[in-house]
């Protein structure tokens, strides 16, 4: 290289940094004139085909998207109207018809019917579309086996068009919280004839979903998708109920760093984060009050332990570690986001609050512990504590660890793995004790107390109790909401006693909101419907 | 020299081969898998994906598959997390974006690096070369992860100039660039002001003031030549990295390049988007070290061809 070259490079280089200086910032996407809502969405989406993804932040723009039957009420708890203006209950709960709504209309202006559902579930449940989702759809009669290839005869199968606006769901069980559940987006309907034109119905990830050829049924259309930088939809013309939409545009941007998306806020490029930091939470709770959010969130933090290896193959050790953690002192001391603490596991309900209880006795915990023979922790094993790599997660881990070693005398090692590895870990009891978590899907304890069946796919702590078993399946076939509640009960109870996990606290969803947004009200299941939401000053 | 490069590109192939091989093998070796999720789901809808992408095949005949697509189609498969979108398509939406600001960082890193370093070198053990290593040292030392959120709080934030983040307008260049870029500069200017101490107590530099050739054009013309030759084998891998984008830039300023992709896809497990990346990394820093070798040769008149 000679002297020219580097002149040559000295120049550009100098007229490149000039701009750095007196840039002047390029302003926001102006937010007076159109409503545009900048919607922090934490993971980029896999796809916005509701039959292909298993998301949160998918859920979140598929419903702006689509439309189910029944859809989230301003309360953000009720049922309002979807795409079926009303429905009536058989007395047994079993059968459920729809009246789906005249004006109902895929955004391609073509009327919505009834046969879209049908044809819709057929491609949820088709084995070949490997649609993660599908067992949603096992309440439905013949589902399950259609599914699972054991039938392929879809007529078999609990949903049926009576007509173009009448639409018949047909369940195995009783299922109280069908309606609550048909708000999630396994349930939507989409539009086959046009996947079926983008290379078949049978195909995940075809160009169906992009702008320009994507079509739904919901308050907003597709207008702009941009991976890993923003998802853009607009309001829809053809929405049944598009008076009632109040936002122009929404722009879903994918932040997965907490870190980053708070900087976004505070610069006003966000009206609202998917989470906040936990060293942020006190700065906006003294500064920022107005713009601090916590909400109550169906989900509980637990510790799951593997019993079938000693020592937690013994239930006086799995008691005594349940209960010497304070577990108040790790909601206000550590956590700072109104987490309540969880004495029991399923997180309590206007409708369902366990009774049972874990008590917090240090006392009782050293004698349980000395009675199963390590009294004041002599001779206890080598113990690890696995958790998925994550400074909060390692914070809890480590006031546990104290606790356990203060009150009882043991040593544990916390032992942290990266996602995939400590997934497998847990799948395949490769583990002692490992942090878990889990959101429930539907507001019902089912979709908790479901999760300590016998071989169940989420279990994965080799616990098994055939009185436990029972009572889930009489919950399921229980004619009424008393009977329902009192097996949950006796559940609740029987997992407390016995322990196959350690709940820890129930979450709350932390985050920060820019006060414009309006009608944004907490919702224990986030199934928000967009169109109640609104900007003003 | 043709005979040269050609030599060298052949050499490429099975080095290629090899690391796709070994790639491909590994990744059926680590656990966890692309389905694994928190959720589990039942056996039977897991075979079905497993199935849908052909997963449930012999290990030789997913990887000959495999091979097969990328040499007859140039088809590197698609992703298992995305299920909408092609490796294909990932890396020619994502790669131009980590080349453009890969390219102006690489302009701030030689333009600050190259001037600090012959700064220091020409004074050197005066006030200007002090000050020169110290900024130098702080910026080797300034991880970017503190850097950048550091330069938003200032410029974003407090003077509210530019935005936090985001890829829309040029604006949106200037600090992630930076951040990046600064990093580079540092290692630059200590290895320029080294190689070009070393030169400039060489006899030939002697020989051209003597034969009064202007400071200048001793440092610039004479000196200089030897002296980035440190810098130069350092810039090949150097430039390979750059380009294909870091993750902790993109991540920190949303920028959607190929760096976040590449590290997001071996936690998602995506394997065709893992391989692609990698495969595509690796031909660009055996290109670019051949590269290097041919400006080597060309600086330095003692090297050849052979």
């Amino acid at each position: 290289m000679n002297t020219r070259t580097f002149g040559i490079l000295f120049v550009c280089a100098a007229l490149a940094g000039l701009p750095s200086g007196c840039a002047k910032k390029e302003t926001a996407p102006a937010a007076t004139l159109a409503k545009i809502l900048r919607f922090g969405n934490g993971a980029e989406p896999q796809d916005i085909d509701p039959h292909a993804v298993t998301g949160v932040s998918e859920g979140k723009i598929i419903n702006a998207l689509f439309e189910g039957l029944v859809a989230e009420d301003p309360s953000g708890i009720g049922i309002a109207p979807g795409v079926a203006e009303r429905w009536t209950i058989s007395d047994d709960g079993l059968v459920y018809t729809f009246h789906l709504r005249a004006d109902a209309q895929w955004s391609n202006g073509l009327p919505l019917t009834a046969s879209d559902f049908v044809h819709s579930y057929q491609r949820m449940l088709t084995p070949s579309l490997a649609s993660e989702y599908a067992y949603k759809l096992y309440p439905l009669t013949g589902a399950e086996a259609y599914n699972k290839g054991a039938s392929t005869d879809f007529s078999q199968v609990g949903v049926k068009a009576l007509g173009d606006h009448t639409l018949k769901l047909t369940l195995k069980n009783r299922t109280p919280y069908l309606l609550q559940d048909l708000k999630h987006y396994a349930w939507f309907p989409v539009p086959v004839d046009v996947i079926g034109k983008f290379g078949g119905l049978a195909r995940k990830g075809s160009a169906w979903t992009r702008p320009g050829n994507f079509v739904g049924n919901g308050p907003f259309i597709l207008k702009e998708w941009l991976p890993n930088q923003r998802l853009v939809v607009t309001r829809s013309p053809t929405y049944w109920d598009h008076a009632t939409v109040k936002l122009d545009e929404i722009d879903f941007m994918p932040v997965e760093d907490g870190d980053t998306e708070e900087r976004m806020f505070r610069s006003g490029q966000l009206d609202k984060t998917e989470s906040l930091p936990l060293e942020k939470i006190a700065v906006y709770k003294r500064n920022y009050p107005m713009m601090y959010r916590e909400d109550p969130f169906y989900g509980v933090y637990f510790y799951r332990i593997n019993v079938t290896k000693p020592p937690f193959n013994d239930v006086r050790v799995r008691r005594a570690l349940a209960m010497c953690i304070d577990r108040e002192a790790i909601v206000s001391d550590i956590l700072h986001g109104g987490q309540k603490p969880a004495w029991n596991f399923t997180p309590p309900t206007p409708e369902f609050e366990s009774s049972a209880r874990i008590p917090y006795d240090v006392a009782e915990a050293q004698h349980l512990l000395a009675e199963a023979g390590y009294p004041e922790g002599k001779n206890f094993p080598h113990v690890e504590l696995l958790y998925n790599t994550s400074a909060s997660h390692r914070i809890i881990a480590e006031a546990i660890q104290q606790m356990w070693k203060t009150s009882l005398g043991i040593d544990i090692t916390l032992l942290n793995q990266e996602w995939k590895v400590y997934l497998d870990s847990q799948n395949t009891g490769n583990y002692q004790l490992a942090r878990a978590g889990w959101i429930g899907d539907y507001p019902d304890p089912n979709t908790f107390l479901d999760l300590w069946t016998t071989g169940g796919g989420n279990n994965q702590t080799g616990w098994s109790n055939a009185t436990y078993d029972d009572l889930l399946r009489s919950a399921a076939s229980a004619t009424n909401d008393t009977e329902r509640a009192t097996d949950y009960q006796q559940m609740e109870q029987i997992v407390a006693d016995e322990l196959p996990v350690i709940p820890i606290y129930f979450y709350t969803h932390v985050y920060a909101l820019n006060p414009k947004v309006k009608g944004w009200v907490p919702q224990l299941i986030d199934n928000r419907a967009w169109k109640w939401i609104d900007l003003a000053e | 020299m043709f005979r040269f490069i050609a030599r060298r590109l052949l050499q490429t192939i099975p080095v290629l081969l090899v690391l796709i091989t070994a790639s491909f093998l590994m990744l059926r070796l680590v656990p966890g898998g692309p389905f694994d999720s928190e959720k589990a789901t039942t056996p039977e809808i897991k075979h079905n994906l497993e199935a849908y992408y052909g997963f449930d095949q012999p290990l030789h005949k997913q990887f000959f598959n495999y091979l097969g697509n990328i040499v007859l189609h140039g088809d590197l498969g698609r992703s298992t997390k995305y299920s909408n979108r092609t490796v294909n398509e990932i890396i020619a939406d994502k790669f131009p974006v980590s080349l453009e600001l890969g390219a102006w960082s690489l302009l701030i890193a030689l333009t600050i690096g190259l001037s600090a370093g012959i700064l220091a070198a020409v004074y050197k053990n005066t006030w200007a070369d002090y000050v020169t290593s110290g900024i130098v040292m702080t910026g080797i030392c300034v991880p970017t992860f503190v850097l950048g959120p550091l330069l938003v709080l200032a410029f974003a934030i407090h003077f509210g100039w530019l935005s936090a983040s985001g890829w829309y307008v040029w604006q949106d260049r200037v600090l992630p660039a930076l951040t990046l870029g600064i990093v580079y500069a540092a290692y630059i200017a200590r290895l320029t002001r080294g190689g070009m101490l070393e030169v400039l107590g060489q006899d030939y530099i002697r020989t051209a003031r003597a034969k009064g050739a202007s400071e200048t054009r001793v440092v610039l013309r004479h000196a200089l030549r030897g002296g980035l030759l440190p810098v130069v084998a350092f810039l090949g891998p150097a430039i390979a990295g750059i380009i294909t984008g870091s993750f902790v830039i993109e991540t920190i300023f949303q920028i959607p390049g190929l760096g976040r992709e590449f590290v997001n896809s071996a936690f998602n497990r995506d394997r065709t988007l893992i391989l692609g990346t990698v495969m595509l990394y690796a031909v660009l820093i055996i290109a670019l070290n051949l590269v290097v070798d041919v400006v080597q040769v060309w600086l330095n008149p003692k090297l050849k061809f052979d």
